[in-house]
């Protein structure tokens, strides 16, 4: 297990900093928040991040990637985490790239990673149906006919669903839902009948409701449940290091907070009430970022206990980060409450991501399962 | 807890359930049932208000030539309970909560008969300015100044944090008007009307995006010294008094059970990863929550007794906004990403935008972040237990 960052690792984490300060910080999110785009993201930073190499950071060089690994996808994303800063790398590159790198449809795989890699195509992965994380759940259905298979249902909360070229449509071939056998993964043009409404939350991202009617060759199929769980628990370890990144930032600028705010004739990090609170928190964090790197760590190196380290990072991150972003607001007081200092941000986002591919009671029981409790 | 109710408290309690069952309208009820904080607007509150004055249960607990409705405390409590039911909307605390009992407890004739009246009318709706940018927690050292000129005094200065500021008529405030020893003298509390020249007023936009609050500034304001409330420089005596009541003067757990009883509807329905591990949460809350409740119904006999909830009023405050954030907190867990739904068009009554997720899911958000407030307003949890440990238990 590697828990230091190598040299192209801390070099990627560095321009990833320097990156997301400079061209993505959180006024660039306000920004967006107040006015959208059509993507809900700024298409020009994504195309920058693409220029950076972030949309191959994990693809094998064959398809134009640089192969670096999951634990500088890491970097990157505790730095996206930390800046707020709204991209499609966990829908694109994380869960739809991954989606490809991992069929064994080669040939699809082959002709669509390089578009993924140059900008071209943009993936999303449509999976929930309801608004809790059902990995098994798909009720949309896949119904062959001859060489096609027609696809009919509905998507819920479907990252970046709005903007994607492609999606990748988890979908029940046999069986009921919540069975993980007769589940298949199929990846669909938009235009093949894919009609797309927004749905906000409060993190303000880009999610959507998409109903889905289209016919495509059984040739675009991508795998079942196995795909499907290796793809999610890519998704999850990315999505924790992300809330890494916030859970730093929110704790970084409550620690300067308390060095800065007088009551009572004194800082207020002077308080030994809040000391107490604020060294506990930093060692949960810490703890936090152990287990994401772990987990990363565990993908990487295509250990065969990585979905327990996956589960284990998820809900320790996702417990971290409700109490940090809770420990924040509360910290900061009345000022913290308001709209105009960026705190609240990272309690809004923080719900989201805890919920997302997830929550920590999902992952307390799945790690309960995977550890033969 | 199951109090035994005589057949007498029975008819109350049904003569009580029955009136709010056709005293609310569709669009008030609408107001209570999407309430995204502890206040509901103006329109809705004063609305909702002149109904309860109409009929004569405004203010049970004052006294009954004010207004009063000479209650039992067990009527009292079967009141809170159904009103925690019927979920209207949120009357303003400032003039009927707050002001109200401090006029009763300190202020002079005049302002007894000229103030509350009006308060109990809805003519008057009050806002309360305490906190300054640099006295939050540490009240007592706010600046805001008050110079005697004449029969006036003026005031120079700001307030923060002003709920309802930009709707109110009135303002009650702590000014300084002298420096002593200690911060807590020299402070004077005031009474002045909001269209007073020199005062300017900037709503503040909090996390849930509505604009609740208010920053307030003075500019040379005159206010006459006949609205003093209290001596000049005592008027951290009646602050103290009238922040007992807004810390301690209601019972906030028949609301709670209410809104714990509806999270056990939704965790009923989660799948078996999520089900059993928010069952078990909610269970531990409930047997607080009722531990809160008799807490609350000894602390309502206790103000009877004394005349003010007195500094006990510190713990209920704590317990009763800790345990409001915790149902909070499983009530978005319960929705899922329903209860994270961003949606503030879809909220307004007879609003034609359909919400994304079921119409619960549409407040939770905004309330979840909006009470995040609770442990902050009326004294922090941290100022709580400094005065829990202080005055109670003299650390």
């Amino acid at each position: 297990m590697a828990l230091v960052l190598n040299e192209d690792q801390s070099f990627i984490q560095a321009t990833a900093a320097e990156f997301c300060a400079s061209k993505a910080p959180v006024s660039a999110f306000r920004a967006l928040r107040d006015n959208p785009g059509p993507a809900g993201y700024d298409e020009d930073t994504w195309r920058a991040m693409v220029e950076l190499g972030w949309s191959g950071i994990t693809l094998p060089e064959a398809v134009g990637g640089t192969d670096f690994g999951w634990q500088a996808m890491g970097t990157i994303l505790e730095q996206t985490g930390r800046y707020l800063a709204a991209s499609p790398l966990l829908s694109s590159v994380v869960l739809g790239a991954s989606a490809l790198s991992l069929s064994e449809n080669r040939a699809l795989a082959e002709v669509v990673l390089p578009q993924v890699v140059d900008g071209t195509v943009r993936l999303a992965l449509a999976l929930e149906e309801s608004p809790h994380h059902q990995p098994y759940g798909a009720a949309l259905t896949a119904t062959a006919s001859g060489d096609a298979v027609q696809l009919k249902g509905e998507k819920r909360f479907v990252m970046d669903g709005g903007s994607a070229e492609q999606i990748i449509v988890v979908a029940r071939e046999s069986g009921a839902p919540g069975d993980r056998d007769g589940l298949g993964l199929y990846l669909v043009p938009r235009e093949a009948g894919i009609s797309a409404v927004a749905e906000k939350l409060a993190d303000c991202r880009a999610y959507a409701r998409l109903t889905i009617d289209a016919t495509v060759p059984a040739s675009q199929r991508l795998g079942g449940a196995e795909l499907l769980d290796a793809v999610l628990d890519r998704g999850r370890a990315a999505l924790a290091a992300e809330m890494l990144g916030a859970a730093q930032a929110a704790f970084d600028q409550t620690i300067a907070y308390l060095k800065e705010r007088k009551q009572f004739g004194q800082v207020i990090g002077s308080f030994q009430a809040l000391k107490h609170r604020a060294a506990d928190l930093f060692g949960e964090i810490e703890l936090a970022r152990s287990t994401v790197l772990d987990a990363l760590s565990a993908l990487d190196e295509g250990r065969d206990d990585a979905a327990l380290a996956v589960s284990l990072a998820k809900a320790k991150m996702g417990e971290v980060l409700h109490a940090v972003s809770c420990e924040a607001l509360q910290m900061h007081g009345g000022i913290g409450m308001t709209d105009e200092f960026d705190i609240g941000f990272y309690m809004k986002r923080a719900r989201v991501q805890e919920a997302l591919l997830g929550n920590q009671a999902f992952h307390r029981s799945r790690y309960a399962a995977l550890a033969g409790y | 807890m199951k109090l035994a109710f005589t057949a007498e408290e029975n008819a109350f309690r049904d003569e009580v359930r029955a009136f709010f069952a056709t005293a609310l309208t569709p669009e008030l009820a609408h107001a209570g049932r999407h309430r995204t904080s502890v206040y509901s607007s103006k329109e809705h509150a004063l609305a909702w208000q002149k109904i309860l004055y109409d009929q004569g249960w405004l203010v049970p607990s004052w006294p009954e030539q004010y207004g009063g409705c000479n209650w039992s405390l067990t009527q009292r409590y079967i009141f809170a309970c159904e009103r925690a039911r019927a979920k209207p909307p949120a009357l303003s605390p400032m003039g009927l909560s707050m002001l109200g009992p401090a006029l009763l407890g300190c202020g002079t004739e005049a302002q007894k008969t000229h103030y509350l009246p009006r308060i109990l009318r809805g003519q008057d709706y009050w806002c309360q300015g305490y906190s300054e940018p640099q006295a939050g927690s540490d009240l007592a050292t706010l600046q805001c100044s008050a110079v005697r000129d004449g029969d006036h005094y003026v005031l120079n200065g700001t307030k923060i944090w002003t709920t309802h500021a930009q709707y109110a008529t009135h303002m009650f405030c702590l000014v300084r008007t002298g420096t002593f020893d200690r911060p807590q003298k020299g402070i004077t509390f005031l009474l002045l009307p909001m269209d007073a020249e020199g005062i300017t007023i900037t709503p503040i936009r909090f996390v849930s995006g509505a604009a609740t609050q208010a920053q307030v500034f003075f500019d040379n304001v005159r206010v006459d010294a006949s609205q003093r409330v209290g001596e000049e420089n005592d008027g951290w005596t009646v602050a103290k008094y009238l922040l007992e009541f807004e810390r301690g003067g209601g019972a906030s757990a028949p609301g709670l059970l209410e809104a714990a009883e509806d999270l056990r509807t939704l965790a009923a329905e989660l799948p078996d990863a999520e089900r059993s591990a928010l069952e078990t949460r909610l269970a531990g809350l409930l047997t607080r929550i009722e531990a809160l409740e008799i807490a609350e119904l000894q602390a309502l006999a206790e103000t009877e007794r004394r005349g003010s909830p007195g500094p006990g009023a510190s713990m209920l405050k704590l317990l009763g906004t800790e345990l409001s954030q915790a149902l909070t907190e499983l009530q978005v867990e319960a929705l899922g990403t329903y209860g994270l739904v961003h949606q503030p068009g879809a909220l307004a009554f007879e609003s034609n935008e359909a919400p994304i997720g079921p119409a619960a899911g549409l407040t939770t958000v905004p309330f979840y972040l909006n009470n995040r407030a609770a442990t902050i307003y009326a004294g922090s949890s941290e100022v709580q237990r400094n005065i829990i440990s202080k005055a109670v238990l003299g650390l």
